[in-house]
């Protein structure tokens, strides 16, 4: 068992022409990926990596009814419709690579697809991998080489490469890794993903890998402190060092008024028994610690 | 980015907010454009910080001269790397009571806030610090909207009575329509001055914009806002740059690893010079930019370069270091960690060039660390 994505997932690429778009459709093939379909309005009839390009989503999934995940490359100005587009054709997963798209577009079409009942990953985020089975994203397939009892839930993009290579170097798989997004406002939350995983037979282990800035690892804390996670927990926080008050790239990550802090964070997961690695590392050590 | 104080105000005026009346000067010989105002007015420096008043950039002026004077003191100074281009001249108002109103993002409940205090023309993080019970929320969802009656709910919280109460609820519209018709991540009025005569008048005012969505916001200038030269030239690379006080240079992909990686050279006891996240998909062109920041940067020791490509290619990255050593000359050690897809072709690019590359990023901060304490002796 995984969570969002299986062996069965049938994917349609939503900006398969694009630069990104067609380069990753071909590195989701190697890897396994069973994608049917993808779109770019004006450029239907053509074909990339094999892979039939139609005008619109309903159109692909006429001739590709199966269809039941996206991955978004679309450019940022024209995300959000293509987001619309892609819920209103009745796809219930939607992985929302695009980074800079406006916070305003995102938080508006989140709750149109909550409304729904569709779950979208992202935005500005690597997507989704299955090890082994499948991969609706950009992380690097060469990490992903073995499945296992670790599920991984991120903030961070390169942050969860690094913790899944480490992971894997060190011979523990992973059940799925979600890279749930690094923008201020995200479809799925790292609580949902936790809850996703205390769900899933296979995923025996969760790490969580947060960074400074909102207050989502304090709320998961919180979570796994009312005693719905019975699974072992480990966490790891980017931004230790970071001066207060300062932008670190992320709209995602500002410390402000206390809250957000690294101090706060490590303070929450303490307090309910979640170790956390000091760095990327580390986690490997305290995974092992739960182990038999 | 944040705007300038009066260009927000100008924003908000424009859909009802009533503000003190004033001019904006941005060079000395316009300082005529004030004969038409009733002095004493103030002089507000438009830099994009708090604490003007403080710092001396707030004054009053009692005559044409004065104000003259105060232009051309304050034109042309730089304060914390920001050059003062304009100045606003304001007309006092008379106040009875200085309130505190704002809407901004509710990320946890995804729509929006409207936070509202009497406790105005303070320190409002020190009251929701101290008294959180001085501070009225009202969440907003984004698909509904502000509808009148709950902002009638906000005047009566706020004590606001007849005319007043009447006008908060247009002040709160107009609020609101900054925030969505802008892309606004903070549209805040502190303080909002109700006047001896009853008027509800914005004294002050700070509104952030989502910098993603100004490609649909001709009229919002990167001029009026708080981006230094610096880091407009790094924001056309991609690039996001923070200065710190270290002499370990830092460059990574992502924000999250680029943290991880400063965090790093503190667990090895080192400090680092500088936050340098090259972004998702960085090209070589960002790459060689930030590293000729690093290399040029007389504090920086030693470089530590971290890269995890997933979108972000490490040929790429490798031709872009390639590119930067050509252009600046430099005896700076690089130590460089290189992961993730097409490092073999990267590796292979800096191997050339006689560049080494690690595979984990520990073991690229232990041979800098040792390298660092051989320069020292």
């Amino acid at each position: 068992m995984t969570i969002l994505i299986n062996e069965n997932t049938k994917v349609i690429v939503q900006g398969i022409t694009g630069r990104e778009g067609s380069r990753h459709t071909q590195y989701m093939l190697q890897y396994g990926t069973k994608i049917l379909a993808g779109v770019t309005p004006g450029k239907g009839g053509q074909n990339v990596q094999g892979v039939p390009v139609f005008d619109t989503v309903e159109e692909a999934l006429r001739k590709f009814p199966d269809i039941n995940t996206s991955i978004v490359f679309v450019p940022a100005q024209f995300a959000a419709d293509s987001v619309y587009e892609a819920i209103d054709a009745g796809i219930k997963l939607i992985v929302i690579i695009t980074e800079h798209i406006p916070i305003h577009d995102a938080l508006r079409f989140v709750n149109y697809a909550k409304r729904r009942g569709v779950t979208i990953i992202g935005p500005n985020c690597p997507g989704i991998v299955s090890p082994l089975k499948s991969k609706v994203g950009i992380l690097p397939n060469h990490i992903y080489t073995k499945s296992g009892p670790v599920g991984i839930v991120s903030r961070s993009g390169t942050l969860t490469y690094e913790i899944s290579y480490h992971l894997t170097q060190a011979g523990i798989g992973q059940s799925t890794v979600v890279g749930i997004g690094g923008d201020p406002i995200i479809g799925t939350d790292m609580i949902e993903v936790v809850r996703m995983f205390e769900e899933d037979p296979e995923t025996k282990y969760i790490v969580v890998i947060g960074e400074i800035g909102g207050t989502m690892e304090e709320r998961v804390a919180q979570y796994i402190g009312s005693g719905k996670v019975t699974k072992p927990v480990v966490a790891y926080i980017a931004g230790r060092t970071a001066p207060p008050g300062k932008r670190m790239g992320h709209a995602g990550a500002i410390v402000s008024m206390g809250m957000g802090s690294y101090e706060s964070k490590v303070k929450a997961f303490q307090e309910v028994n979640v170790p956390v690695a000091r760095t990327p590392t580390e986690v490997v050590k305290l995974i092992k610690k739960f182990m038999p | 980015m944040r705007l300038l104080e009066y260009k927000g105000k100008e924003l908000l005026n424009r859909y009802g907010v009533k503000i003190p009346r004033g001019a904006i000067v941005t060079r000395v010989e316009d300082i005529n454009i004030l004969s038409t105002l009733k002095f004493p007015l103030f002089a507000k420096s438009q830099v994009p910080f708090a604490g003007r008043a403080k710092m001396g950039l707030v004054r009053r002026v009692d005559t044409l001269k004065d104000a003259e004077n105060a232009a051309r003191d304050y034109l042309g100074r730089v304060i914390q790397d920001y050059p003062i281009r304009k100045v606003l001249f304001e007309e006092g108002v008379n106040v009875a009571k200085e309130l505190y109103v704002s809407i901004t993002l509710d990320r946890e409940n995804r729509g929006y806030l409207m936070l509202a205090s009497t406790e105005g023309g303070v320190d409002i993080e020190e009251v929701a610090r101290k008294s959180p019970e001085k501070i009225i929320r009202l969440y907003i969802d984004d698909y509904e909207g502000l509808r009148d009656y709950m902002i009638r709910g906000v005047a009566q919280k706020l004590g606001l009575e007849g005319s007043a109460a009447r006008d908060f609820v247009t002040v709160a519209k107009a609020m609101y329509r900054v925030f969505t018709e802008y892309d606004a991540e903070l549209v805040e009025i502190n303080p909002l001055a109700l006047t001896t005569d009853g008027q509800l008048v914005a004294l002050d005012v700070k509104v952030m914009i989502d910098d993603n969505s100004l490609y649909r916001h001709p009229d919002i200038s990167v001029e009026d806002s708080d981006y230094t030269m610096e880091e407009l030239e790094a924001r056309k690379y991609g690039l996001h740059y923070v200065e710190l006080t270290g002499y370990v240079g830092i460059m990574a992909n992502g924000a999250g690893l680029t943290m991880a990686t400063m965090d790093l050279v503190k667990e090895f006891g080192h400090e680092p010079a500088d936050f340098l996240d090259v972004g998702g998909g960085a090209s070589k062109d960002s790459v060689r930019e930030g590293l000729k920041i690093l290399l040029t940067d007389d504090r920086i020791k030693a470089v530590l370069i971290n890269i995890f490509g997933g979108i972000t290619r490490c040929d790429e990255v490798a031709k872009g270091v390639v590119e930067a050593l050509n252009e600046v000359k430099t005896n700076k050690p690089i130590f460089i960690r290189l992961k993730g897809t097409n490092e073999e072709e990267g590796r292979k690019i800096l191997a050339e060039v006689g560049l080494k590359t690690y595979e984990t990023a520990e073991e690229a901060m232990d041979a800098l660390s040792k390298t660092i304490k051989t320069l020292q002796g």
